[in-house]
């Protein structure tokens, strides 16, 4: 008679353990929070882009996403509010060779830290940001935020949102990124896969993951936890190289995910470099060619 | 009106009786219930006025300063790195004199990253010309709301109440909240000094070149100096009113016997009141001051009350990195040089990042001063976590 195993009292190793700081489990992030997914498919590309994870460092601002930067068992910075992207900065100025990703959500890198990202954009600084878009601050309660949609209800705007929300893609390309993509967590191949593309690619880029936020936002605009994803399959039209000026997120029409931005431009560094280490250049000429 | 509430919501309640024109703030841990309450407040149409969310909270302040130049009564609040982030807008509310009310709900500061509640940020600011209120228990937090308004639109000085984060703003207690005409009968509509109007042009916050730059900053000086005077009339006036006494400038309790004086501010006096009513049982006279107002400093009223006590003692929820007590350098510096040598001012910082202060901690640094002064102590600190190496 075949004997039957007994099951391993020890928990199952999930594949992306290794990237995990398990000490650190159970997360903090809410039952029907996304957050955990887009981060899964953030550790998933990390695997998959094949860079070196021993020279790769995340940054997160506040919030509930900045939270990634204590789960993930990579060197990691928990910054101040809004400043994931200059730390980001000068960690790349400081040490070229580091792959950096910014991980935080829409309210860090938008609201208090929306300068930094125009800059950064525009300086094609040689990082990638991705952004959990969850339309309202979640950390705090559920407040407006500046993805938030109009007319939609937060803890503080009781009566409606009166104001319109960023096109967050549209002003990524505006700025001078040279990768910009949208997809949500249901669509967590699509992210993966752009968000792999986006590590190997040089120069600034940009990866929208819309995910739901049911405890905060839901709630208040009366949303069940499975309705937005509902929303996300119903909704989405993948529309890769779409006109960024049409891409306002509207769960009415649509909402347009994509990779809609793929293009080439000196970084930051190597314009830097042309001009004030010209030297520099000549002297790694012989290097680059061996 | 007797109501069981939330301090936040309490805090929330009286600034909206106080009829601010203009509200903006930014979300922050422990003040963001203040601020969503009043957004309900305001979306309910209980009170007419401008609810402007904004993208941070030095946003916030710069939007409240405009609004003030314009000559609305406005209305803001934070914390912690809130706070920080507005520091460059708090200096420029003060120096342009604007009477803005903010609450700041005391919470520690980064890094590391701490939500909890201690003194360290309004400290950071109490520099910057700003008058700074500290309330014992959400009773006090809502009533020197409507002090600090008059306060305010009197001395055309900011007023900054600062109420401590969680241990207030998250509690529930009774609080007596005012009827609307109570606080209108209190609290006369704004009537501003200068306004940005383009009938009458004028600049503020301009351009002043060594001639002119110093001179300022001892006006400021010396209005932070005269303002004493308006909040111990103001804190006499509300007890009329409202029959109860709040905010002012120091308080005492059991201090006139006690051989051992406290000095602290905030809700930690609390504790320290009942503590002092164990140790009378048990036969020791100690006494406590409270510090109400913390900037303008009452200097002259601490030495006439403290004069004859030879040992004191200050508790502090902040630190000057450094230097050590800044409540206790202050305190120190109340007394002349002549009559420190004999006089027993030990300091004690505790509660940093919200670690608890409880009554045996405080029994402890009772019977430490008791035997000999302190220099520098943190109370409660914990020494297994701190090896050499950090040394």
């Amino acid at each position: 008679m075949e004997e039957i195993p007994t099951p391993s009292k020890e928990q199952p190793h999930h594949p992306l353990d290794d990237l995990i700081r398990t000490d650190r489990i159970p997360h903090i992030w809410c039952p029907g929070c996304g957050i955990g997914t887009v981060f899964s498919a953030c550790l998933a590309a990390l695997k998959a882009s094949g860079i070196n994870l021993q020279k790769t460092v995340m940054v997160s601002g506040i919030g509930c996403s900045g939270r990634a930067a204590g789960y993930v068992k990579l060197d990691s910075f928990h910054t101040t509010h809004g400043r994931a992207i200059p730390f980001a900065t000068g960690l790349k100025l400081a040490n070229p060779e580091l792959n950096i990703v910014v991980f935080s959500g829409d309210g860090d890198l938008f609201a208090i830290g929306g300068n930094h990202f125009i800059h950064a954009a525009r300086r094609n600084m040689d990082i990638t940001v991705i952004c959990v878009n969850n339309l309202n601050y979640g950390m705090t309660g559920g407040q407006v935020a500046a993805t938030t949609p109009y007319l939609a209800k937060s803890t503080t705007t009781p009566a409606g949102n009166p104001e319109t929300p960023f096109n967050l893609p549209l002003m990524a390309y505006a700025c001078g990124a040279t990768y910009v993509a949208r997809w949500t967590m249901l669509h967590i191949r699509d992210l993966t896969d752009s968000i792999t593309e986006a590590l190997c690619k040089k120069g600034f880029s940009f990866i929208e993951a819309l995910s739901p936020c049911p405890v905060n936002y839901g709630r208040r605009n009366k949303q069940k936890p499975l309705d937005m994803l509902k929303l996300y399959q119903e909704k989405a039209i993948i529309k890769n190289d779409a006109d960024p000026a049409t891409l306002d997120i509207d769960f009415e029409k649509g909402i347009i995910l994509g990779k809609f931005i793929d293009l080439d431009r000196p970084t930051f560094i190597e314009n830097y470099d042309k001009i004030y280490r010209p030297s520099r250049l000549q002297e790694n000429v012989p290097e680059l060619n061996s | 009106m007797l109501k069981q509430i939330e301090g936040s919501q309490a805090v929330a309640d009286v600034v909206a009786l106080c009829r601010p024109n203009v509200i903006s703030a930014y979300p922050i841990t422990p003040q963001t219930h203040i601020v969503e309450d009043l957004s309900v407040i305001v979306g309910q149409g209980k009170l007419d006025a401008e609810f402007v969310n904004v993208e941070s909270e030095f946003s916030a302040a710069s939007v409240v300063l405009g609004a003030s130049a314009a000559g609305a009564r406005t209305y803001t609040a934070t914390s912690s790195q809130g706070l920080l982030l507005m520091a460059e807008v708090i200096y420029c509310i003060s120096g342009m004199r604007l009477p803005i009310v903010l609450t700041c709900a005391n919470r520690a500061i980064s890094a590391p990253l701490s939500i909890w509640n201690d003194q360290q940020d309004s400290m950071a600011v109490r520099d910057a010309g700003w008058i700074q209120l500290f309330a014992e228990d959400n009773q006090e937090a809502a009533d020197l709301h409507i002090q600090a308004y008059k306060i305010a639109e009197q001395t055309f000085l900011p007023v900054m109440v600062c109420m401590d984060g969680f241990i207030l703003t998250h509690a529930f207690e009774p609080v007596d909240i005012p009827e609307q005409k109570q606080v209108d009968d209190f609290l006369p509509p704004f009537k501003p000094r200068h306004i940005v109007d383009p009938r009458w042009p004028r600049g503020i916050g301009l351009y002043a070149d060594p001639r002119f730059y110093m001179e300022t900053r001892y006006i400021l000086h010396r209005a932070m100096e005269k303002s004493e005077k308006t909040i111990k009339e103001v804190s006499a006036d509300f007890a009329k009113t409202f029959g109860r006494d709040s905010g002012g400038f120091i308080k005492t309790y059991k201090l006139k016997e006690a051989d051992v004086a406290i000095v602290s501010m905030g809700s930690v006096v609390g504790t320290i009141k009942d503590l002092i009513d164990q140790l009378e049982e048990e036969g020791k006279k100690v006494g406590l001051l409270q510090i109400c107002s913390y900037r303008p400093f009452p200097r002259q009223e601490i030495y006439n009350i403290l004069k004859d006590k030879m040992n004191i003692v200050v508790l502090e929820k902040c630190i000057s990195l450094g230097r050590g007590g800044i409540l206790a350098s202050d305190i120190r510096w109340s007394f002349p040089r002549a009559e420190k040598k004999d006089r027993n001012i030990s300091s004690f910082i505790a509660g940093l990042g919200g670690r608890n202060i409880t009554s045996d901690d405080l029994r402890y640094m009772v019977e430490r001063v008791e035997k000999e002064p302190v220099e520098l102590e943190f109370l409660g600190l914990k020494k297994e976590l701190i090896s050499d190496k950090d040394l």
